[in-house]
This record gives C-alpha cells, structure tokens and sequence, in this order.
C-alpha cells in the first residue's frame, strides 16, 4: 500500500475574478473558490494509483479557512485524510516560503511514497512548488509528467513531455511527480461521495502542530525572500482592430497585409 | 542587494536543446550583459552537456559571456533535474553570483526551484522584463492570474533568480572575435539512477514556440477535416498550424500544436486564427504575436478585441478564396 499526498490549492474561479484597474489589487470576494483545475488531474492519479495498487490519500494544502471547502471536496473526489495549514503567520507566503511550510507538514506526516502535485495554479502561475519541496525533502521530482505508465510498491514509469521530446522515465520511490492536464479526466463527485465528506474531518494544523519539523522564521511574508512591490493590470498591446464584415474587402485587405509582411 | 557601486556577477544557466546551444540562453545572455554594463560586474555562463566541447561553449562568450564554466559528463544526459541542481549549487556556492538567470523552458522551470530552495533564496518565475531601479536593485517583471495582470517583484537574499520567458529579451549580434575564459569543471556525480530513462526520447516533430507563422485552428472548425484546410494555408505562407484547446481535446489534432496556458506560449510574426472565439486560456498564449488576423463566423468573439485584422464570416468560404488568391498572385508574379 502506497502512502500518497496530493498537494491542492483553493484558487478564485479565474474566469469570474475581477481586478482593481486602479490599485491593481484583486478582488477576491469577486469569484468563488474552487481547488485549482491542476489540482484536480493530481488527485484523479491519486485516486487511479490507490485502484491499481492500494493506497492512502492525503489532500494537503495551505491557506486560509475558507480552503477548508476545497479540501472537502478533495476527499469526496477520493483522499482518505485532508489537512489544512492554517495560521496567519502562515500568511503572505510566497514559493519558498509555502515550500518550506508544506515540506514540514510533510515530513511530520512522516511516511510517504507519491507526493503529487498540478503543473501549476492558475492565480500564481509560478509552477515552482512542487520542485521546492522535493528539494527540502531530499528526493527526486519529475516535471510535466503526461501519463502514468506503471506503478508498483517500489518505482513508478511515467511519460513526461517537454517542450522537445516525451521521455519514458522510471524512479525510486519517494518521489514528486508534477502532472499537466493530459494526465487524466478528473471524474466528478458522486452524491455520495459528496454526502461522505460533508461529514469529514479536516485537519488544522497551526504553526504550533509543525514543532520541530518547520522553522517558524522561514515561513509566511517573514520567511518569504520575494516580494511583490506593486501589481498593474497588463495593458493590451494597441491593435489596428480592422474588422471587415463583407468577405470580399476584408480579402482584398487581408492580401495586402500579406504582401507587406513579405509572406506572399 | 549591496551598494550601487559595487560590480555585479551575473550568472546565466546554459540549456542545450540536442546538440545545439537554446536560442533562450543567448538572449539571457544579451540581458545579462545589459545588467553588468549599468552596475559593473561580470557576466558567467555554465553549460551542462554530455557532449559540449570548447567549441561550443565558446559561443556562449560571442554572445556576451566573461567566462563559462563547463560541466562535460555522461551523467548530463537525462532528465534527472537533481544531478544538474547538484553541480550548480555547488557552482553557486563557489562562485557566489548576485543574479541567477534561466530560460522559462521545461528545463529551467524544472531546475530552478530545486536550485532556489537548496540556496535559500528567491525565484521569480517567468519574467517578461527584468530592470535595474535606481537602487541598482533588480526588479523583476511577470504576468499573474492567466496574464491578468502585471507583478514587480523584488528579492532580499541573494542570489537573486529568475527564469525568463524565451523570445521577450534580445539576444546580442554574435561577436566571434570576443573573447573569454572558459573553466572545464568536475561534475559530482551523486543521485545518479534515482531516475532512469526508459527506452529513447522521443522527439517533438513540430517546435510551435519557434514559428514565425501560424496558422490556428478552434472549435469552430466543427471537425478534425478542417485542420487539412488549415495546413494548406499554412504550407503556403511557410507556417505550421496551431490549435486552441478544444480540438485538442477533441482528438482533432496532436496537444504539441496547442496554444494557450495549457498549451504553448508562442510569438510569431504572424498569427491566424480561425474559428477560434478567444478564451482567456487562448489568449495568454498567442496575444504578442507582431500581426493577428481573425475570422470567426461571430462578430462578438473576443478574438476581434485583439486582432489587428479580423473577417467575420464562414472560415470555410475565405480560407479557401485565401489559398485561391495567393496561388493567383503567386503564378502572376512567378
């Protein structure tokens, strides 16, 4: 039986999120929460790892109460245990920070084989916690990994894809393994599985829980060597934005354009 | 950071596409060069290879680079992205750089946290711009929540790190007769076998980040057929044919010619978009490209908002008038 940990992220719905054109700031309260969409390719391997060769699943994230919705939601998508890091000076984390926060929970957690994680989180979008935390645990990680070949009690196969050639790649156990979309279709939530989590407790752990597994200086804002000075909403490059809605003109302007870049 | 008025070392990490020097790193180095010039200092480079000679390297001091070090070992080879973290933290510790920078690739995005976090210190990803303020503090620039908006990021540890997106900064003019050192180094040769690779790599057949034209296809192509049409337009404008989500997961067409945040940034001089409405998602991927042209059979898409062309109306009508009056011109002129 495998010990697997999917790390998860409650994100706003970036579809619905509005900004602040003025201050820049990003209005929260705008869009609901939802586990980052990354998240959920991790969980589903998760959860068809356990199938194929048993385990046991735990969700861990880390943010603020609210999250704990988003980690129900995990165990009724299939983690058996869900821990929350909750605690203010948990706060304001930026990637190493957060790393160092979840490689404590994790060491304290104590025995694990597959720690899976989403490519990256569609608010931040850094794509480097996953790499972090294996570094501060001392193990192996594997980027883009697109399909799950074969696992066993000891090594897992994966295809990890680049931007120039998919490898076939093999590795020990422990291991961090970061999946794109391609991995898998999250299934939904049965009603059941819903019902069963509503009733699920979700662990808080505060930075008293991870005593002698985190350094309380190198977590939150305190422990976060970036910071951002100021955020401005991106401004579109100007466009000439000629729509033609007779086909013939927008052709013949068209051709023209064509012409004068030199490709025909 | 120090004081203004002291030098900066800067140090670029290398990335080998095949057997060739990553087009990403001679524009880092371009950058760096920029960052030394305005605060003093030295530019670095490391290349990890399993088969680099001198000669090789020596380009990454034609483009700009003070001294390279050169890391020549089999075990720089596969994609156990803890082999490299080892040697360049060791690097690191040796050579104590101010300012780390990497391409925003699958190579640099894997090895930089690793990087980072054995450093203690802060990596910002992604950049699209990197300025020196009048602190001689670097301030690193990148986008958030799919493009939405714009962060300015400082670092108060050193090395400050970032990865850097490819095709945003510019590489120098090549200078053979530059000259510089280059320092072959011992690779470390821990954590071998942790991760073994099965079998051979298998290489991308289409490398859609480098084209200068594209020609992309959405959902409102309505079937996989279109992509034919598509690729016919394409052949004739010298371009590769690209595709927004849907398709994609549609089984219309292959994922590397995806474009968008779960698919690939891209920058080409020019960009069609056919039948493709907009998302968000799409456009994070494709919207500096120099030149956009829309056709979209609905004029409310979002797509027209950042074209510079657009035709509304049926793809299927115009795309193939297109080919008939390129071909026309084509022959008249021929």
């Amino acid at each position: 039986m495998l010990n697997i940990i999917v790390l998860v992220k409650q994100v706003p719905d970036i579809e619905k999120v509005r900004f602040d054109v003025e201050t820049g700031r990003i209005d929260r309260s705008s869009a609901p929460a939802e586990i980052n969409p990354f998240d959920l390719n991790a969980l589903e391997a998760a959860v068809q790892i356990k199938e194929k060769v048993g385990g046991f699943i735990t969700a861990l994230s880390m943010g603020p109460m609210q999250a704990v919705s988003s980690l129900r939601d995990a165990m009724a998508r299939g983690a058996d245990d869900a821990i929350l890091l909750e605690d203010k000076r948990f706060a304001g984390a930026d990637t190493l920070a957060t790393s160092h926060t979840l490689a404590a929970a994790i060491r304290k957690i104590g025995s694990y084989d597959i720690i899976l994680c989403g490519e990256k989180t569609v608010d931040g979008d850094t794509g480097q916690v996953g790499a972090e935390v294996a570094e501060l645990l001392e193990i192996p990680h594997i980027y883009y990994v697109s399909r799950i070949v074969d696992v066993s009690e000891n090594s897992i196969t994966v295809i990890s894809e680049t931007q120039e050639a998919s490898y076939a790649l093999e590795s020990d156990l422990p291991v961090l393994l970061s999946v794109t979309r391609d991995v898998n279709k999250p299934r939904l939530p049965t009603l059941k599985s819903k019902m069963k989590a509503m009733k699920s407790e979700v662990k808080i752990w505060r930075v008293e829980d991870l005593s002698g597994f985190l350094d309380p200086d190198k977590a939150g804002y305190a422990g976060s060597p970036t910071s951002v000075q100021k955020v401005v909403i991106q401004k579109e490059k100007t466009r000439q934005g000629r729509i033609y809605r007779q086909v013939e003109d927008g052709l013949q302007e068209l051709m023209r354009l064509l012409e004068s870049k030199g490709v025909i | 950071m120090g004081s203004k008025d002291q030098g900066r070392k800067v140090l670029v990490v290398a990335e080998l596409r095949g057997e060739a020097i990553h087009p990403v790193t001679f524009e880092l180095l371009g950058k760096g060069r920029e960052i030394v010039e305005h605060t003093g200092g030295e530019l670095c480079s490391v290349v990890f290879g399993s088969n680099v000679d001198k000669a090789k390297a020596s380009e990454l001091i034609h483009y700009g680079a003070d001294r390279v070090f050169l890391f020549n070992d089999p075990i720089f080879s596969g994609l156990n992205t803890m082999v490299y973290a080892h040697n360049l933290v060791r690097l690191c510790k040796e050579e104590k750089p101010d300012i780390i920078l990497l391409g925003a690739t699958c190579f640099g995005r894997s090895l930089g946290p690793r990087v980072a976090a054995a450093l203690k210190t802060g990596l910002t990803a992604d950049c699209i711009d990197l300025r020196i303020d009048e602190n001689g503090e670097l301030i690193q620039i990148r986008p958030a929540f799919v493009g939405n908006i714009l962060a300015y990021i400082k670092t108060r540890t050193r090395p400050v790190m970032s990865t850097v997106r490819y095709k945003v900064m510019r590489a120098r003019e090549k200078d053979n007769c530059r000259t510089g050192l280059i320092i072959e180094k011992m690779a470390e040769k821990l954590f071998q076998g942790r991760i073994r690779l099965v079998g051979e790599a298998i290489p991308k057949k289409l490398n859609i980040a480098d084209a200068e034209i594209i020609v992309a296809g959405g959902r409102g192509l309505g079937s996989a057929e279109g992509f034919t049409l598509l690729g016919e337009l394409a052949s004739l404008l010298g371009g590769v044919v690209g595709s927004s989500r849907p398709p994609v997961d549609d089984g219309w067409i292959r994922k590397e010619h995806q474009v968008g945040y779960s698919g690939s940034i891209v920058k080409p001089r020019l960009y069609i978009a056919c039948g493709i409405s907009g998302s968000p998602q799409h456009l994070f991927g494709m919207k500096d490209a120099e030149t956009i042209i829309a056709i979209n059979s609905d004029p409310s898409a979002p797509i027209f908002r950042v074209a510079d062309y657009g035709i509304v109306g049926d793809l299927y009508q115009i795309i193939p008038l297109m080919i008939k009056e390129i071909k026309a011109r084509r022959s008249s002129v021929g």
